[in-house]
């Protein structure tokens, strides 16, 4: 059995098991289609939060960005799951206990205004765009990239499974689906690693590898790394040459952009009460942090492993049969670029390039001792993808990571689709524009939105694919949601004084100065010298999230206070129990 | 003591736990992943320099903690105060 057949039989096997769970929860009204009927157990939440929340970026690119930049690398380990701690404690129970479909629900809803729910909507969609691009040319490369299917064909197939599952099933369809994702992707993350932390530490718990000594010597795996990655010219692989406030406002950025992210929140509102909201974010976070604490481990032992067997290896060109040179090689006692190598060489996920014509591949850094060039140049995705090979382990498990790459990418886009589609036919349609719909027309205007939704992200995802910005784009999403949704959402909550003036004029404040900072240095003035107190692109959001809070804090202390039914709304939120039993 | 006045001192209770849970969070990361870094490094955690495990590991464990005690602490609250969410 090859390669092949095992990335086909868990890609094929995998799709029909999440189609059939679509089919056997069919969403029956809007209830079931926005929020999943509100009765979701707060465990099974809390394993389809994860599969929502980790996305082809976690899977694929995170361990490989981790393994490039040492602690640099921290920013995306705690800015992606401190926010949880912030959802957990400042914003999921209540906003469960308030008891709607969406975020622009709530948005509109306490602050009594249309304007600000078409706001919020704006801000919700901008994201949940920005993101599903994302995903889905993330499913087009895993398609193209293993199954030798056309990068276009991969997004259609994505796109059509997805299609089926969510406008099918709505929220109660994908919160099952996720919980399948969930099991195959974590499952296709940690097999490889136990094997690679096994042949390089002996430790079978990748977490204790990390901390452990390298195998059969008594240095630590990491001041073995420490010192590979300096004797070739890098930056010791424990510390960064980033600026600390730099390193803060990133981490805090994809922190409180994650706590305001929409689709994210929403998975809130499908379980039954605030507690069950508050367990259900705790469930959430124990199943990331299993994948988000076997990463930095990954990472560590890939850039080893890479750093072992690429370097100073001799090159095999493609012309030469690979088994009869590689023989030579080693019986000239050199070392033959590994078979795994010239496997991705063609994706061009990894390229060599022998600037000094000896025929030797020398990986090295900016500040390398022996004032040797650089001729390797891997792509940071390379490492969770080729890890299997590099650890030479058996063809299912790389079918099994394949199949667990797309869980990770469906899965996410389900969740943001069911945003898009929520923020459509129920704040823009029902709540605003025509609030005399039937709710059998809001569910049809929902599965139409979804399925428009699905084709545009498509669309966009194959058309992103031309373009060179497509990571860039993604701290627009997380920017975002930290400076225009946080804020309002945090204040409406804890502080009653917030009325609708301060709400809009932070939302607007949030919205244009983040989008105008990213814009302005990554695609007009990409020269980082020009960054305000040396804080990137992906770092602003947390600096303008405090002046939108100040800024709404202001115009509310300006203009009149929010009538009395809002500010008992506020009172009754922060009960649990109490703003169900006023409705009822 | 009447139930409005229940609410109220739960809702005190909310804040202080919240508040004393999120200084917890910002050491944690901020603190011993960034800004105290460099010092935390001098020590370490198997072989691991400890600012740096803190950063890759250790503050996820402690968020995970956070939550579950932050669960319950908010049940027992709930309990004093009578409230059946």
């Amino acid at each position: 059995m090859d390669q092949t057949f095992w990335t086909y039989f868990f890609v094929i096997t995998t799709f029909s098991l999440y189609i059939a769970i679509a089919i056997r929860s069919m969403a029956k009204s809007t209830n079931d289609f926005y929020v999943a009927g509100h009765d979701v157990h707060p465990t099974i939440n809390g394993m389809a939060t994860a599969a929502d929340w980790m996305s082809a970026a976690s899977f694929l690119s995170m361990a490989g960005l981790i393994a490039f930049m040492g602690y640099g690398g921290s920013v995306y380990l705690m800015g992606w799951t401190g926010g949880y701690v912030l959802l957990a404690l400042l914003l999921a129970p209540y906003l469960r206990e308030f008891g709607k479909f969406t975020v622009p629900d709530f948005v509109g809803d306490r602050y009594y205004s249309k304007a600000a729910r078409v706001i919020a909507v704006v801000c919700a969609l901008f994201v949940s765009f920005t993101y599903i691009a994302g995903q889905m040319k993330g499913v087009g490369v895993a398609f193209a990239g293993f199954l030798g299917v056309d990068f276009n064909v991969g997004i259609a197939i994505g796109s059509a499974v997805v299609f089926v599952y969510a406008v099918l099933g709505g929220m109660k369809g994908i919160t099952y689906t996720q919980v399948a994702q969930y099991v195959v992707l974590i499952f296709a993350y940690t097999v490889p690693a136990i094997f690679i932390s096994l042949i390089i530490t002996g430790h079978a718990i990748p977490q204790l590898g990390f901390v452990g000594n390298a195998a059969g010597t008594d240095v630590s795996m990491l001041s073995t790394l420490n010192g590979v990655v300096t004797d070739l010219g890098f930056t010791e692989y424990t510390s960064t040459t980033k600026a600390k406030i730099d390193v803060f406002c990133i981490t805090a950025a994809l922190m409180f952009g994650t706590a305001g992210l929409p689709h994210v929140i929403i998975r809130f509102f499908t379980v039954k009460s605030a507690r069950a909201a508050r367990k259900s974010a705790g469930w959430a976070l124990v199943f990331i942090a299993v994948l988000y604490t076997v990463a930095p481990a990954v990472g560590a032992f890939a850039r080893l492993n890479f750093i072992d067997t690429v370097n100073e290896a001799t090159y095999i060109q493609d012309a030469e049969d690979y088994e009869t040179r590689a023989a030579e090689i080693i019986a000239q006692g050199g070392k033959p670029v590994p078979a795994w190598y010239k496997d991705w060489e063609k994706t061009d996920l990894v390229k060599f390039d022998d600037k000094n014509g000896d025929g030797i591949m020398q990986y090295r850094g900016p500040n390398a001792p022996d004032g040797l060039a650089n001729e390797v140049d891997p792509n940071r995705d390379i490492f969770v993808l080729a890890n299997p090979q590099i650890a030479q382990l058996p063809p299912w498990v790389i079918g099994l990571v394949v199949a667990g790459g797309l869980a990770a990418a469906l899965s996410t886009a389900a969740g943001l689709l069911m945003v898009i589609s929520a923020a459509v036919s129920h704040d823009l349609l029902k709540r605003t524009f025509t609030p005399d719909m039937s709710e059998k027309q809001e569910m049809r205007a929902a599965r139409i939105s979804a399925a428009v939704a699905v084709i545009l992200a498509g669309l966009i995802g194959a058309f992103a694919s031309q373009l060179p910005f497509v990571a860039q784009v993604v701290a627009f999403a997380f920017g975002l949601a930290a400076a225009s949704l946080f804020p309002v959402i945090f204040l409406g909550i804890f502080w009653k004084r917030m009325n609708r003036e301060g709400a809009i004029c932070a939302m607007l404040t949030g919205l244009i100065t983040t989008f105008s900072y990213i814009y302005y240095f990554k695609f007009i003035n990409t020269d980082s010298a020009g960054w305000w107190f040396g804080i990137s692109p992906e770092g602003i959001g947390f600096a303008f999230m405090w002046f939108a809070l100040l800024i709404g804090i202001v115009v509310s202390l300006l203009t009149p206070a929010p009538p009395k039914h809002i500010q008992q709304l506020v009172e009754d939120i922060r009960i649990p129990g109490q703003a169900s039993k006023v409705k009822a | 003591m009447t139930e409005s006045q229940a609410h109220k001192l739960y809702w005190r209770a909310v804040l202080r736990l919240t508040a004393v849970l999120l200084v917890i969070w910002f050491a944690v990361s901020f603190g011993a992943g960034i800004l105290f870094r460099d010092f935390l490094d001098k020590f370490s955690i198997g072989g691991a320099p400890l600012g740096f495990w803190m950063a890759q590991n250790g503050a996820i464990y402690v968020f995970v903690i956070l939550i579950i005690v932050y669960c319950i602490r908010m049940n027992a609250l709930e309990r004093k105060y009578g409230i059946k969410g």
